[in-house]
């Protein structure tokens, strides 16, 4: 399946939000083998070369790791997984405090109306 | 090395008075797919047409790997004409054995291959394919061919969008590292995301050569929506 992309934003920094996302989502999982660049070009359908671009960067960020041969792997600091997840909730509550404010709601009535909306996802 | 293609003031004209390409220098790296983008009667089949010996030029030239359009560059280029010229009475099965024959770096066993998973059978006749299956047939043995150069003209604009999925996903997993693909197409959007640059050209001109994420950087905006500024009607 390819890869939903947006237009306005340079393509490898969204491969690596996507690849982010995999990791954080527990598809990959510290220490596993991530596929080959071409594998996953041809996943994402973009070009390889993009590909390389992104899965560099995620190795400057500590998230993954090459090993000469063998290819990438998932970094095993778990530290830095959990560090990842944090930010990227922080950016998702951003976004949600932002819409709620756009909506003309007081952090209270954003508080109150969360409350119920996780409680009602309970009981359900 | 050498640039795999590099075109120094090449021009062509047809004899009406007017330049279907005025003075174009362009330079292309191994290792990249590449857009060739304009709108129409921008000068992009003419200059494909120079770079496999179609077309002579009026002034200036075009080297592949070094050596001018001849016998030895069209070893090493893989060519898809916008407009078909296969044998309509053959079978697909005859025309693999055509450009076996004609071509030493043909891959009979990679065409075979991705006819298959096409659902294109060996013993169908070329005349009863429809317009569509025709371009695949076309394209499938262009991309199995071990090229240095593919150039593709129009390669995805008759097949429906399923079918342009397969096709970009044959020239992403089919091509050779080292290998440079240069296309020209009207569909930006279906086929930004696999390329390395684009060039626009102008009235025979490269007005734009660049990487898609600079341009996304530096402009904030896709290729697709930069085409339709820089060439608003």
């Amino acid at each position: 399946m390819t890869w939903v992309l947006d237009n306005n934003m340079p393509i490898y920094l969204q491969l690596m939000r996507r690849i982010q996302q995999d990791i954080i989502s527990g598809r990959y999982g510290p220490g596993d083998k991530l596929p080959s660049v071409r594998e996953l070009a041809v996943e994402a359908a973009v070009n390889p070369n993009t590909m390389q671009k992104a899965l560099s960067e995620l190795e400057r960020n500590g998230l993954v790791y090459s090993q000469r041969t063998s290819g990438r792997f998932i970094t095993e600091d778990e530290e830095l997984l959990k560090e990842l997840k944090k930010e990227q909730a922080a950016r998702y509550l951003e976004e949600f405090i932002e819409n709620m404010h756009n909506l003309g709601l007081k952090d209270d009535e954003i508080r109150s109306l969360f409350e119920d909306a996780v409680k009602g996802d309970k009981e359900e | 090395m050498k640039p795999i293609l590099e075109c120094y003031g090449l021009s062509k004209t047809y004899g009406n008075g007017r330049w279907a390409l005025s003075n174009l220098n362009l330079s292309l790296e191994r290792g990249q797919i590449v857009g060739l983008l304009g709108p129409n009667g921008s000068g992009k089949t003419t200059l494909i047409k120079l770079i496999n010996d179609l077309l002579v030029p009026t002034e200036g030239g075009v080297q592949i790997d070094g050596n001018l359009p001849g016998v030895e560059t069209k070893k090493i280029v893989s060519y898809l004409p916008e407009r078909t010229y296969l044998t309509p009475s053959w079978k697909v099965q005859d025309l693999i054995t055509y450009f076996g024959d004609f071509y030493e770096n043909f891959r009979r066993d990679r065409a075979e291959e991705m006819l298959e998973a096409l659902g294109i059978s060996l013993h169908a006749r070329l005349r009863t394919l429809s317009k569509g299956t025709r371009e695949k047939v076309q394209l499938v043995m262009v991309m199995s061919r071990d090229a240095q150069l593919y150039i593709l003209d129009e390669p995805i604009g008759g097949v429906d969008p399923a079918a342009r999925d397969y096709i970009l996903n044959t020239i992403l997993s089919n091509y050779n590292e080292n290998a440079t693909i240069l296309l020209s197409t009207h569909l930006i959007s279906d086929i930004e995301n696999i390329l390395d640059r684009v060039i626009f050209l102008q009235n025979g001109q490269v007005v734009l050569n660049a990487s898609v994420d600079e341009v996304r950087m530096e402009q904030k905006k896709s290729v697709d929506m930069l085409f339709r500024e820089v060439f608003r009607c």
